[in-house]
């Protein structure tokens, strides 16, 4: 074999390890969540809240459960409509330094570490405060979501035909409506799309929650976002720390659970854009 | 209903670069004006000055004035969401709202503007504008039917039809049948005849053999250097310019094409 | 002909059973909504007209919260942690010593292990990620492709507390047994592989890493291939050259400038990355030529102090929170022109 042909054949090697060195842990965090989780997963599981002693076998992580649902429903209601409104800006009026601003700022958000929105809304709101509480949480995982949901937006408005906007306003249709009865329900699909990435993102932070929200071995009410709440990351970073076999046990099972939540966010968000593709 | 549409000393540019220069004339109520002339010559601008589309790119601008049964569409009083109701427009490439059925198509001028008239009435309007762009028979049957499953042809005379639902005084129409085939292009033209005792129509057209067969009067534009702006050279009854044009480069024109 | 069944409640056209002919008027013949139309020919009234300027302030304000909430992440934070700027300065990156009690705050080893780690982590997941773009883009038939690219993207669906726990239980312990000791105990001479092997360490903290930010270089990576124009590929294939020899010579330097955006990208990412990292680098505040041993970075350390501080010591958490918000922000913007000039320059 000549030494052209043996270097290729390495090449085309060290591609396919490539693709393995990535796939295979996927397959294995997966796999072991599966693997350690599902067993511990039941009905009681979810609907249980931790035990007083973490570190103690039983209970489930319904406080964990309750507290991610509270946090992604405020984050999403300041995140996804100001978010949306903030594309359409972008692109109906998007010219402009105000707009390259927008657009950097945007950018230059989705870099920021989500650690670090964990410690300035700490010091907004918690040092303010004095306390820990959900609403801070929630605003936390809404400037983590802002930018992803006005890139995405942003992506999906720009592919809406130009002659859209044209055919309505030739027809005395004002802008405002144009952009929200024609522009708007063409991109729709697409916006869905990044809203619900956004969620599943949002979904899986703990950094931001650390200081903001906290955490809580109780359950809190639908309406109470004025005290700490957990949250299933939360639950699962602070038991899966813990030397106990019970506690690691449970963060296994959270994991699954989590896993879940944010995959079927994930494959919704991209599955949805697919399906309502229109032929234009 | 219809009026008649004066265009009075109308330039534009686009940024810094001027595209139209001192166009004048004036089309007269319920008939047929075509614009003829080379590609790049303006014409498309010079309507888009009629129903203030125009504006709505950035960094244009304009001097001169339309004026619309009399009216100054661009006076200071004058809002041009009006002014686009009042005068319709129908494209190049037909664009019918791919998210809506045929039936939402047509209805959308009204519904886009939240206007819900009883559900008899309503109907009644569509089919009326369905019937009038001649599309009625093909439609009848399926008109929840999503607009884009419709050839082009069919398309372009929906596009017509939305058009005309919210009842415009003048119809523009930018070269409405060059992206269709000879049989939907034929279509189109029979139907200017009838439409023209209800709107005054103005159409921008490459096709000469068109303009002849369909316009009462017929406007030939041109640059006359390379990078100067589009200007009139004559605009007369059809068949004077096709016959006797007054301008040797409207003579040139015509027969050009015609040989 | 029958009229089609309604697909929703609009009522459909009005031809009724025992279908009317075509000349027949059918009940819709009534006037279309006359009231409807005459509201419509009504010229907008003022406050009508006022609209479209007030949906665009509207539009405008939201936009403008973008700017709002990254001024307030700035100017907030740096003002709560200015005493700590101003007591210690530049201490604050040039001391090692990190204690609290001590009024010791020097965060040289966070920034040491920040550094290491994303490097490591840049070390092994860049020639990876090339080697997945590649593949996927020249090699890959077609239906793989898409599939190929589904799955990378997952990586990056994966919630980095659930890397962090099979980073710690499973990841931690075998690396530690069957890849650090085997290593150390081999060539431990060379002062980064010096032992005892760890498995909380730098090392098993990179690799964590690495694995979370191939999705983004891929990503990239995989953009910036596909752009390079298919001409210059076919003349290296014309040539005579093997697959590889036209990667070399026509794709790779062509990508080149979008890999190395992609690669500043994903060492911005790793660079912040919290939970995964605080799970597995061992939480020890110093600076040890080792790979193999614990270590501590910015992002980790602000996760594992914060709810135990009080006072200033949280000030100075935050202070150097700052420090890494600049330090990544500045990292991004700079991977973000690197794959804006290569994107144009391609296309």
């Amino acid at each position: 074999m000549t030494r052209r042909r043996l270097t290729d054949q390495l090449a085309t090697g060290w591609m396919i390890v490539s693709v393995l060195v990535a796939l295979v842990p996927l397959a294995f965090i997966l796999g072991y969540v599966v693997y350690k989780g599902a067993g511990i997963v039941s009905w009681t599981f979810l609907t249980k809240p931790e035990p007083f002693d973490f570190t103690h076998s039983g209970g489930g992580v319904w406080n964990g459960i309750k507290g991610t649902l509270k946090l992604l429903f405020l984050a999403s209601l300041l995140a996804i409509p100001t978010g949306i409104l903030a594309a359409l800006y972008l692109n109906e009026f998007g010219r402009g330094r105000f707009a390259t601003a927008v657009r950097f700022v945007t950018d230059v958000m989705s870099g920021v570490p989500s650690i670090f929105v964990g410690i300035f809304i700490y010091s907004l709101i918690v040092l303010e405060t004095g306390h820990f509480s959900a609403y801070s949480g929630a605003l936390a995982l809404a400037v983590l979501m802002l930018p992803i949901v006005i890139r995405g937006a942003e992506e999906v408005l720009k592919l809406v035909p130009h002659e859209l906007r044209e055919a309505s306003l030739a027809l005395g249709v004002p802008r405002w409506r144009t952009v929200l009865r024609v522009i708007l329900p063409a991109a729709a699909s697409g916006i869905v799309t990044a809203a619900m990435l956004s969620v599943a993102r949002a979904a899986g932070e703990t950094a931001p929650l650390l200081f903001t929200s906290f955490g809580n071995r109780f359950v809190t009410g639908w309406s109470d976002y004025g005290s700490p709440d957990s949250a299933l990351p939360l639950l699962i970073f602070r038991n899966a720390r813990s030397a106990y076999e019970p506690a690691q046990q449970r963060a296994w099972a959270a994991a699954l659970v989590l896993i879940a939540i944010v995959l079927v966010f994930t494959i919704l968000g991209r599955t949805l854009a697919g399906r309502r593709a229109f032929r234009s | 209903m219809a009026v008649e549409v004066k265009l009075e000393g109308l330039s534009a540019w686009f940024g810094s670069n001027q595209v139209l220069d001192d166009i004048s004339f004036t089309v007269p109520a319920q008939s047929v004006t075509a614009i003829i002339g080379p590609s790049g010559s303006g014409k498309s601008t010079l309507i888009r000055l009629v129903n203030r589309m125009h504006e709505i790119l950035p960094r244009t601008r304009h001097e001169g004035h339309v004026f619309l049964g009399g009216e100054d569409v661009y006076g200071d009083d004058v809002d041009p969401v009006d002014v686009r109701r009042r005068v319709g427009m129908v494209f190049q490439r037909p664009n019918p709202f791919p998210t809506m059925s045929i039936y939402d198509n047509v209805a959308a001028g009204l519904k886009l503007n939240g206007v819900r008239g009883k559900r008899s009435g309503m109907d009644g309007l569509v089919e009326e504008s369905l019937k009038a762009a001649g599309l009625w028979g093909e439609v009848r049957n399926r008109l929840k039917a999503p607009a884009g499953g419709l050839s082009g042809g069919q398309q372009q005379r929906l596009c017509i039809a939305r058009a005309i639902a919210v009842r415009p005084e003048v119809l523009l129409m930018d070269e409405p049948a060059s992206a269709l085939d000879p049989q939907s292009t034929l279509r189109i033209e029979d139907l200017m005849a009838e439409l023209k005792q209800r709107y005054t129509i103005v159409i921008v057209t490459h096709n000469m053999q068109q303009a002849a067969r369909i316009a009462d009067w017929t406007a030939f534009m041109t640059v006359t250097e390379e990078g100067a702006p589009g200007r009139l050279i004559e605009f007369d009854q059809t068949n004077t310019i096709f016959t006797h044009p007054k301008d040797d480069r409207t003579q040139a024109y015509v027969t050009g094409r015609f040989g | 002909m029958q009229p089609q069944a309604s697909r929703d409640s609009e009522p459909g056209p009005r031809a009724g059973p025992g279908s009317l002919g075509e000349s027949m008027t059918t009940t819709t013949e009534t006037p279309a909504p006359a009231a409807a139309l005459e509201r419509l020919k009504r010229p907008r009234s003022r406050l009508g007209r006022s609209a479209d300027q007030s949906f665009r302030w509207l539009l405008t304000g939201f936009a403008a919260v973008v700017l709002v909430v990254l001024a307030l992440m700035l100017v907030r934070t740096t003002y709560v942690a200015w005493p700590v700027f101003q007591q210690h300065g530049l201490e604050l990156i040039t001391k090692q010593r990190w204690f609290p009690g001590d009024n010791a705050f020097g965060a040289l080893s966070f920034i040491y292990g920040t550094v290491l780690t994303s490097v490591i982590a840049i070390l092994l997941a860049v020639p990876v990620s090339i080697g997945i773009a590649l593949f996927v883009t020249e090699v890959a038939p077609r239906r793989l492709r898409v599939l190929l690219v589904y799955l990378v993207e997952l990586l990056a669906a994966v919630p980095s507390v659930v890397y962090g726990l099979w980073g710690l239980l499973v990841l931690l312990p075998w690396l530690e047994r069957h890849a650090w000791e085997p290593i150390s105990s081999v060539l431990g001479f060379i002062p980064i592989f010096a032992g005892p092997a760890n498995g909380r360490s730098f090392a098993t903290a990179g690799v964590i890493l690495a694995i979370m930010i191939i999705p983004i270089v891929t990503a990239i990576a995989r953009e910036v291939v596909a752009l390079v124009p298919h001409d210059h590929k076919e003349a290296a294939l014309a040539l005579g050259a093997t697959r590889w020899e036209m990667l070399r010579l026509a794709v790779i330097p062509y990508a080149r400038a979008g890999i190395i955006g992609g690669t500043m990208l994903g060492f911005g990412r790793a660079l912040g990355e919290t939970i995964a990292v605080a799970l597995v680098i061992g939480g020890n505040p110093q600076i040890s030529a080792s790979i193999f041993q614990p270590g501590y970075t910015i992002a980790s350390v602000i996760a594992n102090q914060f709810n135990e501080a009080t006072g200033f010591h949280i000030q100075a958490l935050l202070a150097i929170g700052v420090l890494l918000f600049v330090i990544t922000i500045l990292v991004n913007v700079a991977g973000r022109v690197f794959v804006w000039r290569a994107a144009r320059g391609l296309a």
